[in-house]
């Protein structure tokens, strides 16, 4: 291995939410002393990802398979659709197991300031779903920040059209605090506090 | 000091206070690569400081330095990139350099330590932000710091505030009111955050009425509920201002704008509709002026001295100054009531302008109000009065700092 290579390696390492140089460079080291532990396996594992993850045309889940297993599960009432800003969330509410419906994921939120518009997320797929006659409510549980409300509000513009009751998780998420943070104790109240609009 | 003049609200103006106050108290400071310091440690007690020193040699440094221990920017408002140490003459470039200041804060009989500074953000991506510490555990945001520590300032820089525009009383009245209500930082942020999200919408031509109609809900939600807290802490601070005769002017202030009126004639949800209203109409208007005719953001602190009616503005440099001080102090002693902390306060060369006789009241208001007054002059003779009821200490050129007692 070239320096250029672990230069490389370091660089792109440090890339990573969380990771400055310095951590990138030890992050590199480690996987090099444990190579057969775990640089091969890593690499073979990013590899296997990087070919077969794919974004659920359904929801907007990430997942090997498309639907996503959740879309795909009869057994989840597909009544109710809870909306977040991302895949992140999702996977932080499907870790507390507090939410036995499915979801949708924006892909982010609305943000002028950042030039991030309704086309840019998805929201017309969004609206499709809501139109069909198996959902009957529609849980907005965007972050407590002003993007994250405001996009709250468009969605429920939106979708005043579907004939669907539309919800908001209860006060007491934290501001800025997105629901990646939240414990499941906190989620279950706030979903079972859900007022809606 | 008589009786006549004095709201039945206001709080024993001969300083007892109608619960147990305790007082707010650097106890010990340190910084480093701040400003001009390299690295200085101060070990104090309680009392007031007076800081002297020729002009120049760093005494409103230290202030700064103290007040970075509430939210914010500092009593200078200054970039993050300002504040670490440069040789002099060394041009200021958007690049942070680490800078500390690390306190002791007596609460009555707590002890807390707090740390904040900065360190360049590493990965390149310009997040420069200030990080703060709590006793050694790192806070999540600055609103920790407001819940703690609560601190009023005066300095040279707000000489022209009723003279200026009046984004700078606006935000006096709100840092005020965040000292009384940590949480208002929320709302006005939030405020901020959506009007300039409406402006950049109109601004790029975008016709899409329910994302404009999204963005202004959230201005007039947060947009409301600061118009109105800012009522409800000019009423409550109306006594305060007004304490009969004494050195310093009695002042009568007011918050003024639309949304006030609005506010003091309808309930709020008919404002929030009202405002709505006014929002979706002056769409057009709102993008050739960019920004809104109508919001909190227009509102103002109006403030006229008592004894004459005339308005701050146009009142003597002298009655300023005085106007000044009776807010400033007002505002200490509200929040001394109402938190039950005495906040500390930051007096940066505010007696060089008061003759003997009123330095002397300044003085003795301090006194009775219990604070730990930060207090920075030229002349060490203008703080006699206080004999050892204050700390002195003697600002030289460069970093280094002389107990003279
Ligand atoms: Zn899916």
């Amino acid at each position: 291995m070239a320096t250029t290579d672990i230069d490389r390696l370091i660089q792109l390492l440090a890339k990573l939410p969380g990771l400055g140089p310095r951590s990138a460079r030890r992050a590199v080291l480690h996987l090099i002393k444990n190579k057969e532990a775990l640089m091969i396996p890593l690499s073979r594992a990013l590899d296997l990802a990087a070919e077969n993850i794919r974004t659920c045309a359904v929801c907007g889940n990430l997942d090997v398979v498309d639907p996503c297993p959740i879309c795909a599960d009869p057994r989840r009432d597909g009544s109710v659709i809870c909306v977040v800003e991302e895949v992140a969330d999702l996977w932080a509410m499907e870790r507390t197991a507090a939410f036995r419906g499915r979801y949708h994921v924006l892909g982010g939120v609305l943000s002028p300031l950042d030039g991030v518009g309704p086309e840019d997320l998805n929201i017309d797929g969004l609206v499709a779903r809501a139109g069909q006659d198996e959902v009957k409510e529609v849980i907005l549980a965007t972050a407590a920040t002003v993007d994250g409300q405001t996009t709250a509000h468009y969605v429920s513009d939106r979708l005043g059209d579907c004939g669907v009751k539309i919800s908001a998780l209860a006060h007491g998420i934290p501001v800025g605090g997105e629901l990646d943070y939240l414990d499941d104790g906190t989620l279950s109240a706030a979903l079972k506090a859900r007022r809606s609009i | 000091m008589t009786e006549t003049g004095r709201s039945a609200l206001a709080p024993d103006s001969a300083g007892t206070f109608s619960a147990v106050v305790e007082r707010t108290a650097v106890t010990r400071l340190s910084v480093t690569e701040f400003r001009s310091y390299g690295s200085l440690k101060l070990d104090l007690d309680t009392r007031p400081v007076v800081l002297t020193g020729s002009n120049g040699v760093g005494k409103t440094n230290l202030l700064e330095a103290i007040s970075f221990l509430t939210p914010g920017r500092g009593l200078r408002r200054a970039r993050l990139a300002e504040i670490g140490r440069r040789d002099a003459g060394e041009e200021v470039s958007d690049m942070v350099r680490p800078w500390a200041v690390a306190a002791q804060i007596a609460l009555g009989e707590d002890c807390y330590d707090i740390g904040t500074g900065c360190a360049p953000d590493m990965s390149g991506a310009g997040r420069d932000k200030r990080t703060i510490k709590i006793n050694g555990e790192a806070a999540k945001s600055q609103s920790a710091l407001g819940r703690l520590v609560a601190m009023q300032w005066l300095t040279p820089h707000m000489d022209r505030l009723f003279v200026d525009a009046a984004s700078g009383r606006r935000r006096f009245i709100d840092r005020m009111i965040m000292g009384l209500d940590p949480e208002h930082a929320g709302p006005v942020s939030a405020y901020e955050h959506a009007l300039r999200s409406r402006n950049r919408l109109l601004k790029d031509g975008v016709t899409d009425s329910h994302w404009l109609a999204s963005v202004e809900d959230s201005m007039v939600r947060h947009g409301v509920a600061v118009a109105a807290r800012r009522l409800e802490t000019i009423e409550r601070l109306r006594a305060y201002c007004l304490v009969g005769d004494g050195p310093f002017p009695d002042a009568k202030i007011d918050m003024t704008g639309e949304l006030e009126t609005w506010l003091q004639e309808l309930p709020a949800l008919a404002v929030e509709d009202r405002f709505r209203d006014r929002l979706a109409a002056s769409r057009q208007m709102d993008a050739v002026a960019a920004s809104a005719v109508v919001g909190p953001h227009r509102s103002d602190l109006t403030v006229h001295y008592a004894g004459t009616g005339r308005a701050a503005e146009e009142c003597s440099t002298g009655e300023q100054k005085g106007l000044l001080i009776t807010l400033v102090l007002a505002a200490a002693r509200m929040q001394a009531e109402e938190r039950g902390y005495v906040p500390l306060l930051l007096l940066d060369e505010v007696v060089a302008h008061l003759d003997a006789q009123r330095r002397a009241a300044l003085f003795d208001r301090l006194r009775h109000l219990g604070a730990q007054a930060w207090m920075t002059g030229t002349d060490a003779g203008h703080f006699e009065p206080w004999g050892s009821d204050a700390q002195f200490l003697t600002v030289t050129a460069g970093t280094v700092l002389a107990q003279t007692c």
